[in-house]
């Protein structure tokens, strides 16, 4: 059987941090602990000190109804932190504060959705609030690494989970399903899906109805595609000579690309649920929900449908658009700077992503503003460049950050409408090419070929149109 | 519901041993053996009280909504890991992973 | 003239207040009087005389320049040695935390310091609190002031020792099962165990969150109400603190108990009852009655399950409470020997815990654990609920709800230790206050061949007022309340 005919089916477990929160979930350490160096993000608390005692971020309650609300799941009218029990290195206290669904435990919210282009609904089981672990590394990989280094700066740094059904049917789905999730989250202004490590995700799948593996440590919605694609071909290798897969858990090495085995000893884990005794309940009002409602920022539909009947650009171009947040605000910034929206969204959606995409980075990570677009914009609508230009100076732009007047003089881009000048060359052009000169009586190609030349020898700059009528002019002039 | 057998086996205690990650010797898998048994026949008389109706009380306070703005407060992390037995580069060392 | 070390707390720090007396000398004494007597009682695990001299040094200074000192102006204080004190070994007398240095100070210990109480030293106890003797103790036990040969009860014996024992003026202990009732009844000194929330438990190395609470020790009612005061309050860094100002508990006692009245539940003289302590409980309750308070003896049927349900959920709580010790933060930590993480932690486990430790976290990881959790740990909490349903009926007829403390007299050093179920026994009628969050009181109410038997008194949650006047009505009006032992 072939591995494309297996089924596929992939459920998601996505830790999303709330990078928004100014501290971490139950303690009051700062959570910017990006770049900085290990354990300095730390209090006795987070650590877990003996007889420290955890207090809930009130702003991470918000958050996480408001991320509830986002995804259509219905909100606890109660809610309450469970103890999740196990031992790891990464655990200050070996017990993770969380919430879970059974055994009197009552998330932040059951059921939901996100739906996905076209329609089809990715079901969400349940999302619940918990503490981030610290973060391990290791020298060498994890299998030949001697020791473990832990950072706790992580550690207690609030993270929303949202669990989904198996319903993602491929790899590229899951990535695709992150993607919305990201989007959906950052237009909530809860997290920065950009940051290192925001959202980090273990998926469970299994091929042709087999048991599931889970498979844990997928850095980023990038990587969940890499190891899903792994796993199926694993799976579907061993499917196709027979061999039954294991139920287990792998852990994804982003750098050696392949997953590998966890837990050796097929040893049961058992969480031993029970509330939190530290922390008491919290009760979500209607009232308080329809507040947080009320000041919720604009969400990705609204606001695509705002960009179709407002600003009149494609459902296409606002699809792509939705997609990545920052782009999103890119591109109304440059509404705001009066630029044509269409033209705008055209640049942005076909150009400038195409760059990104190229280099392999996040727009916050190039150095194009949405003034530089406008002006480039403006600088074609004027003729001081032509379009062909205009994506070099696009280019350059979001290398250096130069402006692009800076860029055109620096580099002598400006289009050339001299015609005295132009003529001098196209003279030139004419005595260096006598066989495109005859040919181009009867040959319409060789007088693109000769316009060609024309554009070449002015690296672009000349006025194509100028260009066209100055040579097809002397041909003419020729003829005679 | 069908009544669970109290006895605790010497295999489960070694599976409990191995989940709260307490190692035990061959003298104390044997000791305890016994010792929890006795304990958790003491135990079994739970299983008398009609507890139908009567929800757990996980809290004896009744408290709602106990919660802290988000403000940072300075901690000192030095202090904080000065406990630490083993560490390199500031990072805690611990044993490896596989 | 009685000695300077023997003098009450609230007398203490009102003379030294008012330059009478100065802390140095007292302070001197007291010391002198630990190294007297400590190697026959071992109430201590570190003694903080440096720290103390220096302490009160600057009260004097304090009192000479005529600013502001607080409520414990000078007094000794010995804390139990669970209590975080920040650059001060906190050991839990296990081996795990033997040089375990907390960078914090316990809540209640920020309190007392900055109401001037000179801290002592930190006292012994069973490893992390579960006992009922102080024999499970990493260290020695410690041993009762009132006979050598006896254990002082548990698990704050220390703490219960070294006020009995004229080593401190006041102590702090904490009871999750009758740590601080059970030391007191068995040292024959007042113990209270506050409302659950009353007392934060910031600093308080957790056993089992849900049942355990700071309190004071101290030779008489009033003392323990000042230290109370002290502490007691609403603290934003605990979860489960009650939203209470601080109170003056002190203000509560009154000789007059007219009026008042007392249940006396027939669960609290069960079949393991001594003879001697429920002839001398007895005498307690009518001695309340001259005094002109009524009784009246009732039935809680739910208490004959407090035991279990008790120590299924203490168990349960403890075993992932003590999960974080592991060897790498802090604690003990054998040489990795290239093992890995999980062979590592279960070592260092092993070696750090006693066998009673080891015990509770088997039994409390089993109660918790797939396929058990309903019936225990889920069990054992609505039984819990039906415990504090029988209080509550009961509070609404009586006032307080009188019984022994503990079911016995001290027994002798080693007699329980080889019967964990025998030693569980002892708790018997301290859990209930635990299970259902109650404020509860042990005052001496006699001794037998020169044994201290308790007196246990019981209020509804936030009724502390209640329980020191009775506890005062009644040690006003006895002989025997301010009797020290010879040691």
């Amino acid at each position: 059987m072939a591995v494309d005919d297996l089924k596929v089916k992939i459920g998601l477990e996505v830790h999303c941090q709330l990078t928004s929160l100014k501290t971490k979930l139950f303690c009051s350490c700062s959570a910017d602990y990006r770049g900085d160096k290990p354990n300095t993000h730390v209090c006795p608390v987070c650590i877990g000190i003996p007889g420290t005692l955890p207090v809930v971020n009130e702003k991470a309650v918000n958050f996480a109804v408001m991320v509830a609300s986002a995804l259509n799941s219905k909100i606890s009218e109660r809610m309450v932190f469970f103890r999740k029990n196990y031992f790891y290195p990464d655990m200050p206290k070996n017990f993770q504060i969380s919430q879970y669904d059974k055994a009197g435990g009552i998330p932040i919210s059951v059921g939901g959705f996100l739906t996905l282009d076209g329609g089809r609904r990715v079901m969400i089981r349940r999302i619940q609030l918990e503490e981030d672990p610290g973060k391990l590394s290791y020298e060498g990989t994890i299998e030949t690494s001697r020791y473990t280094l832990v950072d706790y700066n992580r550690a207690g740094v609030a993270l929303v989970e949202v669990v989904t059904e198996p319903d993602l049917e491929s790899p590229r789905e899951a990535r695709i399903f992150l993607e919305k999730l990201r989007s959906q989250l950052e237009h909530l202004g809860v997290f920065d899906g950009s940051l290192e490590g925001s959202m980090r995700c273990d998926a469970n799948i299994s091929l042709a109805e087999g048991r599931r593996v889970e498979v844990k440590n997928i850095s980023s919605f990038k990587e969940v595609e890499r190891a899903l694609n792994f796993e199926v071909t694993r799976q579907g290798t061993l499917v196709g000579k027979g061999i039954r897969v294991g139920m287990e858990t792998r852990h994804w090495d982003e750098v050696r690309r392949i997953t590998v085995t966890l837990r050796v000893k097929e040893e049961e884990q058992d969480y031993r649920y029970f509330p939190e005794p530290d922390l008491m309940p919290i009760q979500i009002t209607e009232e308080y929900v329809s507040k947080l409602r009320a000041s919720m920022p604009e969400l990705p539909e609204s606001r695509r449908q705002r960009f179709i009947e407002t600003y009149g650009i494609s459902g296409q171009n606002a699809d792509v658009l939705i997609d990545n947040k920052a782009l999103a605000d890119f591109f109304e910034k440059c509404v705001e700077l009066k630029t044509n929206p269409q033209e705008a969204s055209n640049w942005i959606v076909g150009d400038l992503i195409a760059y990104l995409h190229a280099a392999g980075i996040e727009l916050s990570e190039s150095k194009i503003t949405p003034k530089h677009l406008t002006r480039i914009l403006q600088m074609i609508d004027d003729g001081t460049i032509s379009i062909k230009i205009a994506k070099l100076v696009l280019e350059e732009m979001m290398k250096t950050g130069a402006t692009p007047e800076e860029i055109v003089e620096r580099k002598g881009l400006r289009r050339i409408s001299d015609t005295t000048y132009l003529a001098d060359l196209v003279n030139k052009i004419f005595r260096e090419n006598t066989q495109a000169v005859s040919d181009a009586v009867r040959d319409e190609k060789a007088v693109n070929y000769l316009v060609g030349q024309l554009m070449k020898a002015t690296q672009g700059k000349a006025d194509p149109e100028l260009a066209n009528k100055l040579i097809r002019d002397k041909l003419a002039e020729l003829s005679k | 519901m069908p009544r669970r057998s109290s006895a605790i086996s010497r295999k489960e205690i070694k599976h409990i041993a191995w989940l709260a990650k307490v190692d035990l010797t061959k003298k104390e898998e044997e000791f305890f053996t016994k010792q929890l048994n006795q304990i958790l026949n003491y135990f079994r008389k739970i299983d008398e009280v009609d507890t139908k109706g009567a929800p757990p009380t996980y809290h004896v306070v009744e408290l709602t909504n106990v919660l802290r703005p988000d403000e940072v407060k300075p901690s000192k992390p030095s202090k904080v890991i000065q406990n630490v037995p083993e560490s390199k580069s500031g990072y805690v060392k611990a044993p490896r992973i596989i | 003239m009685p000695k300077l070390e023997e003098l009450p707390a609230v007398e203490l720090s009102s003379r030294i207040r008012r330059g009478e007396i100065k802390a140095e000398e007292y302070v001197h004494k007291v010391l002198d009087r630990i190294r007297k007597v400590e190697r026959k009682i071992h109430a201590y695990i570190t003694v903080m005389d440096e720290e103390a001299l220096k302490k009160a040094g600057e009260i004097d200074r304090k009192v000479r320049s005529g600013s502001n000192v607080g409520r414990l102006c000078g007094v000794a204080v010995a804390v139990k040695d669970n209590l975080c004190t920040e650059g001060v070994r906190t050991t839990c007398c296990s081996r795990m935390l033997e040089n375990f240095i907390p960078p914090y100070d316990a809540a209640v210990v920020e309190r007392i310091r900055q109401e001037d109480a000179v801290l002592v030293g930190k006292t012994n106890m069973d490893e992390f609190a579960m006992g009922s003797s102080t024999e499970y103790s990493y260290f020695k036990p410690t041993r009762n002031p009132w006979n050598l040969d006896r254990v002082p009860g548990g698990s704050s014996g220390g703490s219960a020792a070294a006020v009995a024992a004229g080593e401190a003026a006041l102590a702090l202990g904490s009871d999750t099962g009758g740590s601080i009732r059970c030391p007191a009844s068995f040292c024959s000194v007042v113990g209270l165990k506050p409302t659950y929330g009353l007392v934060s438990r910031y600093g308080l190395v957790a056993y089992a969150n849900s049942l355990e609470q700071i309190g004071p020790f101290a030779e008489s009612v009033e003392d323990c109400a000042l230290l109370l005061s002290c502490v007691a309050g609403h603290d934003p860094n605990d979860s489960t603190s009650l939203n209470k100002p601080k109170e003056d508990y002190v203000s509560f006692l009154q000789n007059d108990v007219r009026g008042l009245r007392i249940g006396v539940p027939k669960q609290f003289f069960g079949d393991g009852t001594d003879r001697t302590v429920d002839r001398a409980v007895w005498n307690a309750v009518k001695r309340l009655e001259q005094l002109g308070a009524t009784y009246e003896e009732i039935s809680l049927k739910s208490l004959d399950y407090a035991l279990a349900a008790y120590y299924i959920v203490a168990m349960s709580e403890a075993s992932s409470n003590l999960a974080r010790y592991d060897g790498l933060r802090y604690g003990l930590r054998k040489p990795d020997r290239s093992r890995d993480w999980s062979a590592a932690f279960s070592e260092n486990r092993s070696a750090g815990f006693g066998a009673e430790v080891k015990r509770r976290i088997i039994l409390g990881t089993y109660a918790l654990s797939a396929g058990y959790y309903s019936q225990y740990y889920l069990k054992a909490q609505q039984i819990r609920t039906l415990i504090r349903r029988d209080f509550d009926e009961a509070f609404k007829r009586f006032d307080v709800v009188a019984g022994p403390t503990m079911p016995i007299l001290p027994f002798k050093i080693g007699e329980k230790i080889r019967d964990p179920l025998e030693m569980y026994m002892c708790d018997v009628d301290t859990v209930p206050a635990n299970l259902a969050g109650l404020p509860a009181l042990s005052v001496p109410c006699g001794f037998h061949n020169g044994l201290p038997i308790g007196l246990q008194l019981m209020a509804a949650p936030s009724r502390e007022d209640l329980l020191l006047r009775v506890g005062y009505t009644y040690e006003q009006n006895m002989k025997h309340s301010f009797l020290k032992p010879k040691i």
